[in-house]
């Protein structure tokens, strides 16, 4: 959907600078390794969501990553707002009324519980954290911003070309990766607990087994059943939790900077007539 | 600098009113009349656009604090809240935080401009202090800012920047305890926080005034760094300077616009998406981009205390810099190549900084940053006052309107084309 590649451009840009940057000052420092690029259809000036990779996404979130992980803000309505996964209405009202949320007190001071509605919030699995560290030996973070709080930094001189490139999928480029990049062959140290990930940003070993694998969920609309689909698609999901309103976000982008060549082209033209009388 | 007013009111209102106040003679005075240097080039526009971006902070900022919580429990909720659920509250805050950073590039360029021109020298002295008064409050106001969203980078950038109080004998601790309002980093410090945040950008504006008020006493210097000495050497503010400030501000936002549409988070830190907590210490603490090249300053000394001293130097040298420098021509054009690549190499030595503020102290980036440092103190405490002494400048124009024409007539020589110079001289004649 981009309307150019921006990994055209930027091997282009690499090309003309491979020759005087050192290879080493590539090396971003930190944890993980680099994530691998994918491509996404909101990626570039012009990308957008895709509403059915979207659904898709929030399809593995609710049969699968939901057991563990919260998303705690965002509200079943914004399921169906434009630039999000737009199911009907009548949808996200079964999908909500599908959990249970607490609340009260009632007449007697009790707290209850009833059918979510569309102005809930998807309730998180575990009542806090220390419940979650207590169940899993680690918190599963909440999904509501992931995708915008690992966007692993890009050292010299990629970070110069990505404001060229628009270069912004860190986020979703990561926890592909991290979804992708488990390796079952891997054999512990002793006394080492986690799974083998070195795409992981706290050291190589995560206290999240493997979720996804070829062909566990059942898809409606025909797309392949493998653990890479699925990773991309939830991680679009992801992305669209973090930042649920890029749509309208690149569409005004793309009229403001429509305006600002328009007026700022009359106003040069209106400069040269003004300045033409005097030397300057 | 103008001579009397040519404000002639037109309407009985207008009349009535400047018999009582005179604030729309005034205001005629200051940016129509006002006699700006005919030759001024782009980098002259940013003040203008300065002025524009401390409006849009004050406005964007007052429009966020209507759905802005200050509450250690709240307040990253809030701005969450302001990002999916207030109409349009994501152009609302991309505006104000990348808008934080679009200030700091035009302040930046401005100074450079002020450093390559000669800006702050006799009889600009008091008008480049004010400056430097409110580059100051900017990063006071930036900084405290920052820490209103609560997130990791907002707590933890908060503590290691107060913690420099700390490095101070005898009075430190008490002193770092009196800023929090504690013993951490904690609910009173975002309290007082926010209520500074809201307040220095209002002292900031008191400060522009001044600025402009001082600014509008000794005129504009200009490329020649000549100053004005007849009429034809100037044009008046409008239309002359207010049509190109407005093309500069067109392009400045676009630039603006590209990142707040396309990159919204490029220039921030992405653990400021995660909530802030007590418990858990980010693996790098680094400010925001426009504070590194400082933080490289701090840390390039193993003393804390010398590190904190040399930071604070960093800005108060700035200060006495029209002291500093003894050379008599104000320009960089019209001084000599040393000149011209001491200037330079200050300038990307400052950006090498801010990259290098990015790494950690540690291997080769330490010795880095050290050489950094003392080129960044030699320039301003050895090479300006040394240079100023024994180059030796080129010869400078008789004044802004021969420089001007002189060129003109080359142009016109070369090109065989162009208007004959003598029609030109003296602009404000002309229809
Ligand atoms: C059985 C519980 C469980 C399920 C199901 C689960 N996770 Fe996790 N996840 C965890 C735990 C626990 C962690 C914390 C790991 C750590 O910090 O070592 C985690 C961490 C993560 C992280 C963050 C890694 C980081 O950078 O900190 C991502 C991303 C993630 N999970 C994605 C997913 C996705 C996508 C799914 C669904 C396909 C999923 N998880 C399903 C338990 C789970
Ligand atoms: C000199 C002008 C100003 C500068 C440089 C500035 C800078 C900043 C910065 C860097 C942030 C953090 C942005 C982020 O990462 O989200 C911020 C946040 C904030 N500022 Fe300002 N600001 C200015 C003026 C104001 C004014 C005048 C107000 C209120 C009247 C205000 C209210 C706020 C609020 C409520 C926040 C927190 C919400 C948010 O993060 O968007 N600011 N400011």
């Amino acid at each position: 959907m981009a309307l150019f590649s921006s990994r055209m451009i930027k091997r282009v840009l690499v090309a003309a600078l491979v020759a005087i940057v050192p290879a080493t000052a590539a090396l971003a420092a930190g944890g993980g390794k680099a994530p691998r690029e994918q491509d996404w259809s909101f990626a570039g000036f012009f990308g957008t969501y895709d509403t059915a990779q979207l659904q898709r996404g929030f399809q593995i979130y609710s049969e699968n990553c939901s057991a563990c992980h919260a998303l705690s803000r965002v509200a079943f309505r914004n399921l169906m707002e434009p630039g999000g996964p737009e199911f009907s209405e009548a949808e996200v009202r079964a999908i909500a009324a599908n959990y249970f949320i607490e609340d009260g007190p009632d007449s007697f001071g009790d707290m209850f519980e009833r059918p979510g509605r569309l102005s809930d919030r998807f309730p998180p699995p575990f009542p806090n954290q220390e419940a979650a560290v207590a169940a899993m030996g680690a918190y599963p973070p909440d999904f509501s911003l992931l995708a915008k709080a690992r966007a692993p930094t890009r050292g010299f001189p990629n970070f110069v070309f990505d404001i060229f490139t628009g270069y912004a999928e860190n986020g979703p480029d990561y926890i592909y990766s991290l979804l992708t990049g488990y390796d079952a062959d891997h054999v512990n140290p002793e006394g080492e607990l986690g799974h083998y990930n070195p795409y992981f940003v706290n050291g190589e070993y995560i206290a999240m087994a493997q979720p996804l694998w070829d062909g566990m969920h059942v898809y409606q609309d025909g797309s392949p059943e493998t653990i890479s689909q699925y990773s991309k698609d939830v991680s679009a999901f992801m992305m669209w939790a973090a930042e649920p309103h890029l749509n309208a976000r690149k569409e005004m982008g793309f009229r403001v900077m429509a305006f600002l060549l328009i007026f700022g082209s009359l106003v040069y033209m209106t400069k040269r007539r003004v300045w033409s009388t005097v030397e300057h | 600098m103008s001579g009397p007013s040519s404000y002639v009111p037109k309407t009985g209102v207008e009349r009535w009113l400047d018999a009582r106040l005179p604030v729309v003679r005034m205001m005629h005075g200051q940016f129509v009349e006002f006699p700006i240097p005919r030759n001024l080039n782009y980098m002259y526009t940013f003040g203008g656009i300065l002025m524009i971006m401390l409006v849009s902070q004050i406005v964007t900022g007052i429009v966020l604090v209507m759905h802005y919580t200050p509450h250690a429990d709240m307040a990253f909720n809030s701005v969450e809240h302001i990002m999916r659920d207030v109409n349009y509250g994501w152009l609302l805050r991309y505006m104000h935080a990348v808008g934080a950073s679009m200030f700091f590039i035009a302040v930046y360029l401005h100074i450079f401009r002020g450093l390559y021109y000669g800006s702050y020298k006799e009889p600009r002295e008091v008008l480049w202090i004010l400056g430097v008064v409110i580059f100051l409050l900017m990063m006071a106001t930036a900084f405290m800012g920052y820490v209103l969203v609560w997130g990791q980078m907002s707590f933890w950038g908060a503590t290691v920047i107060t913690n420099f109080f700390s490095v101070f004998p005898i009075v430190g601790d008490t002193l770092v305890q009196w800023l929090w309002g504690g013993f951490a980093v904690d609910n009173p410090t975002l309290n007082r926080f926010f209520s500074l945040h809201y307040l220095l950008p209002f002292m900031i504006f008191g400060v522009v005034i001044l600025h402009v008020w001082a600014l509008h006493v000794t005129g504009q210097t200009n490329p020649t760094g000549v100053e004005v000495k007849q009429k034809s050497d100037t044009v008046p503010f409008t239309p002359y300077a207010t049509v190109k400030d407005l093309f500069a501000m067109v392009v400045f936002f676009a630039l603006f616009a590209y990142f707040l549409f396309f990159l919204p988070n490029y220039l921030g830190h992405a653990d400021n998406y995660i909530e802030a907590n007590p418990l858990v210490t980010p693996a790098h603490i680094v400010p925001e981009w426009y504070f590194l090249p400082f933080y490289a300053i701090l840390r390039a000394v193993p003393s804390a205390l010398g590190g904190v001293l040399l930071m604070f130097g960093a800005i108060v040298v700035l200060f006495f810099l029209p002291w500093l420098d003894t050379s008599k021509v104000k320009s960089g054009s019209f001084r000599s190549v040393w000149f011209k690549a001491a200037f330079w190499v200050f300038a990307i030595n400052a950006v090498w900084l801010g990259w290098l503020g990015s790494k950690p102290a540690e291997g080769w980036y330490v010795p880095a940053m050290q050489i950094g440092t003392v080129y960044y103190f030699a320039y301003f405490l050895i090479i300006l006052p040394l240079l100023g002494l024994f180059e030796t400048t080129k010869p400078l124009p008789a004044s802004i309107t021969d420089a001007v024409l002189s060129k003109a007539k080359t142009k016109t020589v070369a090109s065989g084309a162009g208007q004959p110079a003598g029609a030109t001289a003296a602009p404000e004649t002309k229809g």
